[in-house]
């Protein structure tokens, strides 16, 4: 098996906060392989944005971070400012969620490619930077005689396109892609998936696609990594995962999808944790329909639930669990739970 | 702070402004300085107690000034012209021998006056102005518009000259009207921001509500628009309160203020110091107008202390980096476990 | 083409939308020197002539007609420049602006100057570290810049530079030699010496125009600290900068580049206020200094109870100041390409 292009070790991103520390990311571990495609998904506000974030090191002022992010055997949460600043454009790219605000609004799509070609491969020199630019951007379907417009000139769809372009024309080992098609309507979401999807194809590029939306983890990912309040709780091939979840969250999150056979809309009762102060033991057991009373009390422990897969659950770990903890969690203390 | 204490007042005034309920005076007022910190919570403290110095200063001047602000002599006779500051006149004395001290300390009274009529008859004229032309718009919007902008585009301190030449010519010039040349200024500001604050908050849903219930135009206004679009009032209103004294001194520089004899003025004392500037005579030009740098900054503190509160927009986030510390937490085990032994051990 | 094509519609509705704008403005100084009741004629001169002087005037200048027709003949007037004769030294208004408004434009202008250079900078620091001592220091210097007023500043700076130190004069446009020497081409007293050649006389105005220009500079370079922190401070803060960052682009060019060339954009905006203010300043320096400007001359006919020109004066600035923000507006359409839409 070959080196994994990216690595999260025990990573941990809180933020400070006036009422205490918001666990946004609390010890997570993930392996990005190159060329594979990574689902990362779960409810807003799970902490997902953040790790993709922190992939980057682009962390907000007054936040701490633990653990590590591994890219070609070193921490890039241990480097200083410009060699991390180095890394991202080449190494390691970020498509944003909102496309229409991410270009500067004064800046021609073409100073936009010339800036970061210029501070990223200055050898390149002005004609090949150009050539470079526009056959990234034949590539994502922008014809080069808009070149030279400004960014308030295209639609949401393609500004999209640009701004994959504009990341993919460093050809990074990494991009992490952060709910890319959430604000994009549905034809222009296909559009974008395919372009991800050929990227796979083409490039060694390894991908970290954050989404909320499971049905494009099943079109496009390899791989899928399930994130509550600010843990991954299961991870796996997409295809098992989707199928077969092994996680109670995971369970509910693939029933609450809405898609054509669906004829009962399903949600999960109660909502995200505060990551302030979590629930203790086990962070889904206020919401979980299975959750038992050592769901409550103690750490659950990380299972392999089959070919490379884990997940973060009582369930499968039924033998350790103590005695007399197996029973199922009562209502109030369910309720109460809530309550906190 | 005087703005500030006028606008909150006269809100609680209209005791039903009842859609989005705010506590009681006293704790709106104090809401700002709880909710700042650093540097913002030091400009808005320091400015509130200067502003409400030269407040105290003003209401007492008699007492606090050793003479009146037209006083040329005392028991000894009388004070000299131009003289030094010495223990008789402790700030020197003017050209026309009035006792630079006094006549500060008493133009801190004037400062207090003038500016508390204009804000009150900018906030009379300019707030119904806005909310009307906001919320009835059509041909009355359009003319008030047009007229308030021609008016904002104006550069202020001519159009404060004109409307104070004006009215000294044909009426006089004493506080009140040097009051209402300095409205003419202001009326313009609070109308653009009443205005569009009445706009976004007339899309509000419980106004629409209001509306399908009947209610009319004349009853939303007043109940349910009045109470939230007068929440910006109280920002400009301080800010305009220190632009106010910049006018008045202004005026009072160019000898189109209040009467010398009527009252002790800033500008009118700089106006007659620029002459013993050349003499190298600095007491009559310094006093007087430290007196209008003090009171401007301390109001402008308060004025953007209070802007950066209530929009938080620009405020940075002001927290200390969290420490993790994975394992303590577990051990106290009160907040519930960071991270389980089993996970670190799975990853090791 | 396309660009070149929307921008000059750009411009040509701009203009168009100044005639109104213009309108408006001439008719509230028509009517703020027409509600003081009476003519300009007996305002200016009651008391001093004799009534039949007095109407013999009022009907020469047209003041017994209607209020309307004269509001027209106003109008009119003004659309072909005219803007009066003075009743107290019957000067024409276009002799004293073409006279005077050299020495205003000189020190508007190098006043703009100072303010930009020393304020631009600081507004950037400001608001690159926010809330830091920095910030603070240049946020306090900000308000007291603006909390002094020009005559204030004016006169403490005549005390120190002139009069203590001797480093500058203390008043006036130039030494009377120069004055009396200079020739006049554009009645910009500075480029008439310049072209002549008199590069003593040049340095010896630039020596006059330091102490007002900083004084008056102070004023405004104030509201331009405020207005850069705070829009390079939002702009920091937004999507396109994280998203620049996120492709490694170093962070000195991400705040010269990205934050201050957009935060710049508002400050653009908003600098018609900035102008107005600046005149305003201008009438208060001019005072200070005698510095024979439009200032000093609206002053004079302030003092005087010359209505005419007051008015003439008055209707003046308000077309310099409509002119000013339509050059503004072009300038904004040329910085920021979504304004052209």
């Amino acid at each position: 098996m070959s080196a994994p292009a990216l690595s999260l070790r025990d990573l941990r991103i809180w933020y400070g906060h006036e009422r205490g520390a918001v666990r946004a990311v609390d010890g997570v571990s993930l392996d990005l392989m190159p060329g594979e495609t990574v689902g990362l998904v779960g409810e807003s506000g799970c902490g997902k944005s953040t790790l993709g974030r922190g992939v980057l090191g682009l962390l907000p002022e007054g936040a701490g971070h633990a653990g590590e992010v591994v890219y070609q055997g070193r921490n890039i949460l241990e480097l200083k400012p410009k060699e991390l600043r180095a890394l991202r454009g080449p190494d390691l790219g970020m498509i944003f969620q909102e496309p229409m605000t991410r270009l500067n609004p004064l800046m021609k799509i073409s100073a936009h490619f010339e800036e970061v070609l210029k501070i990223h491969e200055p050898e390149l020199g002005k004609k090949e930077a150009r050539r470079r630019a526009l056959e990234t951007l034949r590539g994502m379907g922008i014809p080069p005689t808009r070149y030279h417009q400004y960014p308030h000139e295209f639609s949401g769809g393609m500004r999209q396109r640009i701004m994959i372009a504009l990341a993919l024309v460093l050809r990074p080992a990494v991009i992490v892609a952060d709910e890319p098609t959430t604000a994009l309507d549905v034809l222009v979401e296909a559009q974008i998936l395919r372009i991800i999807a050929d990227l796979r194809r083409n490039f060694d590029t390894a991908l970290l696609l954050i989404t909320h939306n499971l049905g494009i983890v099943a079109e496009a990912c390899d791989r899928v990594a399930v994130m509550y309040a600010g843990r991954v709780v299961e991870q796996g091939p997409a295809y098992d995962i989707t199928t077969k979840p092994a996680h109670p969250y995971s369970r509910e999150l693939l029933r609450s999808t809405i898609s054509l056979s669906t004829t009962k809309l399903h949600s999960i009762p109660g909502a995200p944790p505060n990551l302030v102060t979590p629930p203790p033991g086990c962070r889904f057991h206020p919401r979980c329909p299975d959750a038992m009373k050592v769901c409550a009390e103690h750490w659950p422990p990380t299972i392999t639930t089959g070919p490379a897969r884990r997940s973060e659950c009582w369930l499968h770990a039924s033998e350790d669990i103590p005695a007399g903890l197996e029973a199922p969690l009562e209502r109030e203390a369910l309720a109460a739970a809530e309550e906190a | 702070m005087t703005a500030t204490t006028t606008v909150t007042g006269s809100q609680d005034a209209a005791p039903d402004a009842r859609p989005p309920r705010r506590g009681n005076l006293l704790s709106k007022i104090a809401a700002p300085y709880k909710q700042s910190h650093g540097v913002q919570r030091f400009m808005l403290i320091t400015g509130t107690v200067l502003s409400l110095a030269f407040i105290l200063m003003a209401i007492f001047a008699p007492l606090i000034a050793p003479y009146s602000f037209d006083t040329y002599q005392d028991a000894q006779g009388r004070f000299p012209q131009q003289g030094a500051p010495t223990s008789r006149n402790h700030w020197g004395t003017t050209v026309q021998g009035f006792d630079v001290l006094s006549r500060t300390i008493f133009g801190a009274r004037t400062a207090v006056e003038v500016v508390l009529l204009a804000v009150i008859f900018s906030i009379a004229i300019g707030v119904p102005l806005g909310l009307i032309s906001g919320y009835v718009g059509g041909w009355v919007d359009r003319i008030l518009v047009l007229v308030m902008d021609a008016l904002f585009a104006f550069p202020y301190l001519l159009l404060a000259i004109v409307a104070a030449f004006l009215l000294k010519n044909t009426i006089d010039s004493g506080i009140v009207t040097t009051a209402i040349a300095i409205t003419v200024v202001y009326v313009p500001q609070y109308f653009r921001v009443v205005r569009a604050s009445t706009l976004s908050a007339r899309e509000a849903t419980y106004i629409e509500a209001a509306r399908a219930m009947g209610a009319r135009p004349r009853t939303i206004i007043r109940r349910y628009l009045f109470g939230n679009v007068i929440q910006s009032v109280p920002v400009i209103g301080t800010l305009n309160a220190a632009d106010s004294i910049l006018t008045l001194a202004g005026l009072g520089f160019l000898g189109l203020g209040i009467q010398p004899t009527e009252a002790a003025e800033w500008g009118y004392d700089l106006q007659r110091a620029v002459a013993d500037a050349g003499a190298g005579i600095w007491w009559t030009a310094l006093f007087p107008g430290l007196g209008i740098v003090l009171a401007v900054t301390s109001l402008t503190l308060v004025g953007e202390g209070l802007n950066d509160v209530l929009n938080p927009t620009l405020r940075r986030r002001r927290v200390n980096k969290p420490r993790i510390t994975s394992y303590t937490m577990n051990e106290s085990g009160a907040v519930g476990p960071a991270s389980a032994p089993e996970v670190e051990e799975d990853v090791g | 083409m396309n660009r070149g094509g929307s921008l000059r519609g750009y411009i040509l509705v701009r203009i168009a939308l100044m005639i109104p704008m213009i309108w408006v403005l001439l008719t509230v100084v028509f009517l703020m020197m027409r509600v003081a009741p009476g003519d300009p004629i007996s305002a200016t001169l009651g008391g001093k002539l004799s009534p039949d002087e007095l109407a013999r005037r009022q009907a020469a200048l047209g003041f017994d007609r209607p209020i309307l027709l004269q509001y027209v003949d106003y109008l009119w007037d003004v659309v072909r420049f005219r803007f009066g004769t003075t009743i107290t030294d019957n000067q024409t208004i276009g002799s004293i602006i073409i006279e005077n408004g050299g020495a205003t434009l000189t020190l508007t202008v190098a006043a703009l100057i100072f303010a930009l250079i020393l304020g631009l900078p600081l507004g950037l620091i400001a608001g690159r570290f926010r809330e830091t001592v920095p910030d603070a220091a240049i946020r306090v210097f900000a308000i007291l810049g603006y909390a002094a007023p020009p005559f204030f500043v004016g006169l403490l700076a005549q005390l120190l530079f002139a009069k203590n130190l001797d480093w500058l004069p203390a008043s006036k446009m130039a030494s009377p030699i120069v004055q009396a020497t200079a020739v006049e081409h554009t009645h910009i007293l500075m480029l008439d010496l310049a072209i002549e050649g008199n590069w003593d006389g040049v340095w010896d105005v630039f020596r006059h125009l330091i102490l007002p220009a900083t004084t008056l500079g102070l004023l405004v370079m104030g509201v331009f600290i405020r207005l850069v922190r705070v829009n390079v401070g939002q702009a920091l803060g937004g999507d396109f900068v994280e998203a620049a960052r996120a492709r490694g682009v170093p962070e000195r060019r991400v705040v010269s580049r990205h934050a201050f060339r957009n935060a710049l954009v508002p400050v653009v905006t908003v600098m018609g206020l900035q102008a107005a203010l600046l005149l305003g300043g201008a009438v208060l320096t001019e005072q200070t200094f005698s510095w024979p400007g439009l200032g000093s001359r609206l002053l004079q006919y302030l003092n005087n109870r010359d209505y005419i020109g007051v008015q003439g004066l008055i209707t003046f600035f308000a077309l310099v100041v409509v002119v000013i923000s339509l050059i503004i507006d072009i300038v904004n359409a040329l910085i920021d390409p979504r304004v052209r839409y």
